[in-house]
């Protein structure tokens, strides 16, 4: 990290307290361990539980949902305990095309994360080490890009694509979804990149490395991390992402939330079907984001605690 | 040798950076061209042969529409209601969390708070429709069972709001709380244990102690919050598709029917540009004044 991000803030008054003789804050920490009674730590316990079965419950009761037969899924109140069925997911898979999204979704997302690590670690690795006029103002141009709404865009884009023939193809995704990965990359790989030392480029550069080679063979390896959870970040973006994907695509190129949306044209909701499209377009995602989740939040807020 | 080190030919420069600023630039930008110049002309979609330029026309039917000021008041009233109760929780939970003890209970609580913030925003809109119905919703039965509802949620303009509310609290709540985590970290862990030997009150604590250290954590939050939420389009179309009648038509939403429902792109490229510029003027005020706490 740099250093600025490591200095304390001092703007918002409040005036830090005095540091205490090392001795002495080791015995605080040592009873703030245990520091109420045993009925605090019960009360801990049960508001953790609570946080538990708040965040996962919509989850749970997606998947079951997804699980049941159109009948049980219509009947009021819920039912908690029923035969369990897999007849929505062989319907959605074989018989509604939703396998042909999901592999729409996935090439979309390899393709436009790929293109992003290969156009975006370069100009992290330019931004974090070279000196040039209006660095500064290039960066915030790239950041301001991620804040920008996609429907500003998605109307040009839509005359553009249309006007091209590139209505319903990958490429045409693939290319409008570089507008938000591609300040993710850079930003999360110009972090990545100030936190190596500059001596390893330094001493590379004496034997007479290009800046190519240093980039490429001394720092890319190096801030490998990084460019997994970008990569990681940028996958998941452009596997969620519904907006553009519903106003340029039609069939061959429809992503599988468009075609989850799709389900919903029509008063009686197949809620089995809606809910097993859904599972199937979200248990990679949390798995994924499960097995990377310390990267995960380290990319979330690295950004954000500076 | 540092001053040296980073002083690189302007052709080394640009074959870093190019490809990303000229990409960026094409995909970026040129649609922004694009908007601008459709918001000067008069462009339906279905009626083609009408188009000509008819300058700012688009701007003044915009400025005074009161749909478009209905849908940004939306937006603004949304997280004016969501941030506050998501950060408040978010902070809580971050607090218990930053307590010493509890390892296992701990990591299960952060593996769980990645679920609702991975989770596909369409998706979760779409739950909201099956848990938020007013007969097989299971939200009513819970409800019910404290003796509640049932509340007819998608249907009831007011209840509608606070439904879509609800769930970007919940989606959005984990990412607060692990922000602010974040945040409480950087407290030097010296003057959190002197102060916890000067005084009981977490509260005190809080305001005294770590508060100064989640300045940076909260600017942070309110910038990406603010942009997501003008930004919000998924979760509400696959949940409400904007209404009851407008109820819950947040600006994308608006901007999406006129320009591919009504097809009047001429008009819906007006409300982007003013969005756009809306955006940008909050960007840049709140990057100034997060960067002044950061830099300085």
């Amino acid at each position: 990290m740099s250093s600025d991000t490591l200095r304390e803030p001092q703007s918002a008054g409040a005036p830090p307290a005095p540091a205490p003789a090392p001795a002495r804050a080791a015995a605080g920490r040592r009873t703030s361990a245990n520091p109420g009674s045993r009925g605090g730590a019960w009360g801990q316990i049960l508001l953790l539980a609570l946080v538990i079965l708040f965040c996962i419950f919509p989850f749970y009761w997606m998947v079951t949902t997804s699980l049941k037969t159109q009948i049980v899924a219509l009947q009021s109140p819920p039912a908690w305990a029923f035969t369990a069925t897999l007849a929505n997911y062989v319907e959605v898979l074989f018989e509604d095309a939703v396998s042909a999204t999901l592999i729409n979704s996935l090439i979309v997302a390899v393709c436009t994360t790929l293109l992003a690590l290969a156009l975006g670690t370069p100009a992290a690795y330019a931004l974090a080490r070279f000196q040039f006029r209006g660095k500064t103002d290039l960066w915030f141009w790239f950041i301001t890009n991620r804040m920008v709404s996609p429907v500003v865009l998605a109307l040009p884009f839509f005359l553009i694509v249309r006007m091209l023939g590139l209505l319903d193809t990958h490429i045409a995704l693939i290319l409008i979804y570089l507008t938000f990965n591609l300040p993710i990359v850079i930003w999360i790989c110009t972090d990545q990149f100030r936190s190596i030392p500059k001596d390893l480029d330094e001493a590379a550069l004496l034997e007479g490395a290009s800046q190519f080679t240093i980039f490429r063979k001394i720092c890319l390896p190096l801030a490998m991390p990084g460019v997994a959870v970008s990569a990681i970040f940028s996958f998941i973006f452009s596997w969620n992402e519904l907006m553009f994907a519903l106003v340029l695509t039609r069939s061959d190129a429809k992503t599988a939330p468009a075609m989850a949306v799709s389900f919903m044209e029509g008063y009686s909701l197949p809620y089995g079907k809606i809910m097993a499209t859904s599972t199937l377009i979200v248990i990679p995602v949390i798995v994924f984001a499960l097995i990377a989740s310390k990267q995960l939040v380290r990319g979330l807020t690295m950004g954000a605690v500076k | 040798m540092t001053q040296v080190y980073g002083r690189v030919s302007r052709g080394t420069i640009f074959a870093f950076l190019g490809p990303a600023v000229i990409s960026l630039a094409v995909i970026g930008i040129v649609p922004l061209g694009f908007a601008v110049w459709t918001s000067l002309r008069d462009y339906n979609l279905t009626k083609l042969a009408r188009e000509k330029f008819i300058g700012f026309e688009n701007y003044a039917t915009v400025l005074t529409d009161g749909a478009f000021w209905d849908a940004m008041g939306r937006t603004f009233t949304l997280l004016a209601i969501a941030l506050p109760i998501q950060i408040a929780l978010g902070l809580g939970i971050a607090l218990i969390l930053h307590k010493p003890g509890l390892g296992y209970l701990k990591t299960l609580t952060r593996l769980a708070l990645v679920v609702p913030m991975a989770t596909t925003y369409a998706v979760v809109g779409l739950l909201g429709q099956v848990m938020f119905n007013l007969k097989y919703g299971v939200i009513n039965q819970i409800l019910g069972w404290i003796g509640l509802g049932p509340y007819d949620w998608i249907g009831d303009p007011d209840l509608a709001f606070a439904a879509i509310a609800f769930w970007d609290v919940w989606q959005w709540t984990p990412f607060c709380t692990l922000v602010l985590l974040a945040g409480l970290t950087t407290v030097p862990s010296e003057i959190e244990e002197a102060a916890r030997l000067e005084t009981k009150s977490p509260w005190t604590i809080l305001r005294h102690v770590q508060l100064p250290y989640l300045f940076p954590a909260l600017t942070a939050l309110l910038i990406l919050r603010t942009a997501d939420v003008l930004k919000l389009f998924d979760m509400v179309f696959t949940m409400t598709r904007g209404g009851p009648g407008s109820a819950t038509e947040l600006i994308s939403l608006l901007i999406q029917r006129v320009g591919f429902r009504a097809f009047d792109q001429g008009l819906a490229s007006a409300q982007a540009v003013i969005l756009l510029i809306i955006t940008i003027v909050l960007a840049r005020l709140y990057i100034r004044f997060f960067y002044r706490e950061v830099d300085r």
